[in-house]
């Protein structure tokens, strides 16, 4: 408070000749309040966006496998050979220690376990010590996917048997040094060179531009008609304009396999009985499984793309009801003096949609182009829970799956998430660069 | 009164159209629905249906637009039923009348109905013969709309038809006739819910469903949270970075959650945050944060900052004026954010599959991808797919009006 006092003087000063030139207290207050409101956000939104996009780019680098993930650890087993029953018997005291990586190496490992009393260690060897009941012994290093035995003879005496604390009771405790696969700085370009050299990576990337541009415009053009016939009010309007969205917001789950279940090809689906009982096909379509159905169209017979159209008449399905509802409000607040001076005119209502309609929905339906096309082309749990990137649907971002999760290559997935990013970057900037200024 | 030369005008030969395409439709829909109520199995006649529905319009026509009142209507019907039956030689939907004549009745009623109402909207105000471009035009959209609206309420509800009613089937009577989705309600209550009754008692969709419900209102309690001081802040305060902030908050949205999810996969394992809520409750807020504050700095901006420095020269500080002033002026938004999040949450599928590998842990989408495996019978699956549908859904219906105003008042999203 008191350095507000303190500024009040300069700035009150800087009233009579002008206006202020450095900054207020009220303005450095409003400032902090500000950078204290947004800390937390800008914390977590770095901490689980941003982060993990460096990190994924670090990880794209590397050559990682899932099971790397776990940590390499030594597997400690103890065991007392054969099993003790007189005093002064002779038994073998035996570790078995495994290193739980396959690749990853353990450095100066040390464990300590806890003899139980009443029995005596005969000889220690090079590698243990024995001090009072603790056992402690130095194994230095374990490559990865090593073994080793130690057999150390123990005499057992009446006390152990009389107390009945058997040796395993104590799990021995054990230090060591690991290199984390994902901290180390080991790099290698493998994972890119393996993305881009198959012949599999540009049909992934087509058939993800394919998806992008033909499920964007499926569900724009959708949307625009579904506004257009629920514009004008008729009774049960409301009712259908609940329906329309039902799409939208139900869980992709649910209607993924309503989906496939609807089209099964198998006994029992739905569409393609129907389809046959109206004599409208022979066989049953197998419309989420069938890579190409061979069509003839005026004498020329080309392949049709069956699994991916239906994958794209799916993703028009579920997200028509964002641009209906868009559409539909900046439909609602056009003027409609317009549309009576063109009646006036005798513009004929074709006209009227193409010469006024159109024109006032160009923006709105050019910022939905773009933000629908980045959704798309990131969507990745429609085409995977519909055909699993089968059938010649496989798109980059199921692609990521498949190489991270389904091949367990981590790096490779990775490597592909970078290159999604990076053609989203383009995409955004085009856009960016070339989209009305004055967007709604 | 026209003369006969006009008569055979472009209206007429629209209408002949327009009777071939609604009878023919009208016909495939009905038959669709008397097959899926009935399990009937048959042909729909379209091409006499077609045809019925032409005579149909052309007996409309030729009544005088002025005075069509309920007599036009019922001559049009009754015109349409009789030269269905005569077309199809009195088996109108090519089914032996004594099978189920009632609901073939009802059907064929439904059929003209339906029929008749088409072609009275279409050609309401239109006699036979030529018209004006203008004019014809009208007609044109008129029939237009009328299939998309047709169209596009078959297409958006099938899938939700299908799914209630395979949950309420069992297997067997599918795979015997996958179109007969009749219900037997004679069968009582706890056989015909089987499928819901089973997923509660074996399946654990009791503490999936917990489980989601705790998901989706912390993440949305989270989220306002960090989000209504945040668009505030953008929204109001003046500070260095202010315009940056507020351009690349949507830009944080557009990061794929696929690119996100290798790396997050990665250090949850090793962190041990991955089999449990916890990482959920710490992704979900952190993908929704960014939209949500995107949303309320946009409703923010459009309320009168009148009211707030009213409030500051009264001697209220910041914090008082937001709790005062700004959030109960905002409530609206609020109540469409807090919708919107809460169903980003609830549907969320790619991190809840990645994340949970324990049963007690899942959400329901997991538990309804859990399944979709050969053992477990199909309407179970459907069963779970509307347990999962449902709540979303309902919640969705009661607050309509809020989340499709909040959606889009100056905010986008998809």
């Amino acid at each position: 408070m008191s350095s507000d006092t303190q500024h009040q003087a300069p700035s009150a000063n800087s009233l009579t000749s002008g206006p202020p030139r450095n900054v207020g207290a009220l303005a450095r207050r409003e400032r902090s309040l500000a950078y204290t409101m947004l800390l937390p956000t800008f914390f977590i939104v770095l901490s689980i966006v941003i982060i993990p996009l460096a990190a994924n780019f670090w990880i794209s680098f590397k050559s990682v496998e899932l099971g790397d993930l776990r940590a390499a650890r030594p597997m400690i087993n103890e065991q007392l050979r054969p099993k003790p029953k007189t005093d002064g018997q002779e038994v073998i005291l035996r570790y078995r220690i495994r290193n739980s990586s396959k690749k990853e190496a353990l450095g100066d490992l040390v464990f300590t376990d806890l003899i139980p009393e009443g029995l005596v260690i005969d000889t220690a060897g090079s590698v243990c010590a024995q001090q009072d009941q603790t056992l402690s012994c130095e194994i230095g290093d374990l490559e990865g996917g090593k073994r080793l035995d130690l057999k150390l003879p123990v005499t057992v005496q009446q006390a152990y048997l009389d107390k009945g604390v058997r040796a395993r009771t104590s799990k021995p405790v054990s230090s060591y040094v690991t290199t984390n696969v994902l901290t180390s700085f080991d790099f290698t370009t493998a994972n890119f060179t393996k993305v881009f050299s198959g012949e599999e990576f540009w049909n992934v990337l087509r058939v993800s531009l394919y998806y992008t541009i033909f499920g964007t415009l499926g569900a724009l053009v959708l949307g625009l008609f579904a506004a257009q016939i629920l514009h004008t009010a008729f009774r049960g309007r409301a009712v259908l304009r609940g329906l329309f969205l039902f799409p939208y917001v139900a869980p992709v789950i649910a209607v993924a396999f309503a989906w496939v279940l609807l089209l099964d090809a198998g006994p029992g689906g739905t569409f393609n009985a129907m389809l046959q009982r109206m004599g409208a096909v022979d066989a049953p379509i197998n419309f989420l499984g069938q890579k190409y159905i061979e069509m003839s169209f005026l004498g020329l017979s080309f392949n049709f793309p069956m699994a991916l159209t239906t994958v794209i008449i799916f993703e028009s399905w579920r997200y028509f009801p964002l641009s209906f509802l868009f559409i539909l409000a900046r439909m609602q607040s056009i003027s409609t003096d317009m549309y009576e001076a063109a009646e006036m005119d005798g513009a004929t209502p074709f006209q009227q949609f193409w010469y006024l309609s159109l024109p006032q929905l160009l923006g709105i339906l050019s910022v939905l182009f773009l933000l629908r096309f980045i959704w798309t082309f990131n969507k990745f749990d429609d085409i995977f829970l519909l055909t699993g990137g089968a059938a010649g649907t496989r798109t980059l971002t199921v692609d990521v799956y498949e190489q991270a999760f389904a091949v367990s290559n981590l790096g490779a997935g990775a490597a592909v998430a970078v290159v999604v990013f990076f053609i989203l970057l383009t995409f955004a900037l085009i856009f960016f660069k070339f989209s009305p200024q004055d967007d709604g | 009164m026209k003369g006969a030369g006009s008569m055979f005008g472009i209206v007429t030969w629209m209408a002949f159209g327009y009777g071939l395409v609604w009878g023919g439709l009208w016909m495939i829909l009905s038959s669709m629905l008397l097959m899926l109520v009935s399990g009937f199995v048959l042909v729909p006649p379209v091409g006499m249906a077609a045809l019925a529905g032409a005579v149909g319009a052309m007996v409309l026509l030729f009544a005088d637009p002025a005075k069509r009142g309920r007599k036009a209507t019922l001559m049009v019907a009754a015109a349409n039923i009789l030269s269905l039956l005569v077309l199809t030689m009195a088996q109108p939907f090519a089914l032996p009348l004594e099978e189920g004549v009632l609901i073939q009745f009802v059907t064929l009623l439904l059929w003209a109905g339906l029929t008749t109402v088409s072609l009275l909207l279409c050609f309401d105000g239109y006699a036979a013969g030529a018209a004006k471009r203008y004019l014809i035009e009208v007609l044109i959209i008129r029939l237009l709309k009328g299939l998309a609206l047709v169209l596009f309420t078959v297409f958006v509800a099938l899938p939700f038809y299908v799914m209630v009613m395979t949950s309420l089937k069992s297997q067997q009577k599918l795979l015997a006739n996958p179109l007969d989705f009749s219900i037997d309600f004679g069968q009582g209550f706890a056989p015909l819910f089987r499928s819901y009754i089973e997923l509660f008692t074996q399946f654990h969709f009791g503490t999936f469903l917990l489980n989601s419900a705790i998901v989706s209102v912390i993440t949305v309690v989270l989220t306002l949270a960090f989000a209504v001081p945040g668009a505030y802040a953008v929204a109001r305060l003046r500070f260095p970075g202010q315009a940056f902030l507020s351009r690349s908050i949507l830009l944080i949205y557009m990061v794929p959650a696929i690119v996100l999810v290798v790396p997050l996969y990665a250090v949850f394992s090793q962190l041990g945050l991955r089999n449990s809520l916890f990482g959920l409750l710490v992704v979900y807020p952190a993908t929704t944060i960014p939209v949500a504050l995107y949303m309320l700095q946009g409703y923010f901006r459009g309320l009168p900052s009148e009211l707030e420095e009213a409030g500051l020269m009264d001697g209220l500080n910041r914090v008082q004026v937001i709790m005062k002033i700004t959030l109960p002026l905002a409530l609206p938004a609020l109540a469409s954010v807090s919708l919107y999040v809460f169903m980003i949450a609830w549907n969320e599928f790619l991190f809840a599959f990645m994340f949970l590998d324990n049963l007690d842990m899942f959400t329901l989408s997991r538990g309804v991808v859990s399944l979709n495996s050969s053992e477990v019978p199909r309407q179970h699956l459907m069963a779970g797919a509307v347990v999962a549908t449902v709540p979303v859904l309902a919640i969705f219906l009661w607050f309509e009006k809020y989340l499709v105003s909040g959606l889009t008042a100056g905010s986008v999203k998809g």
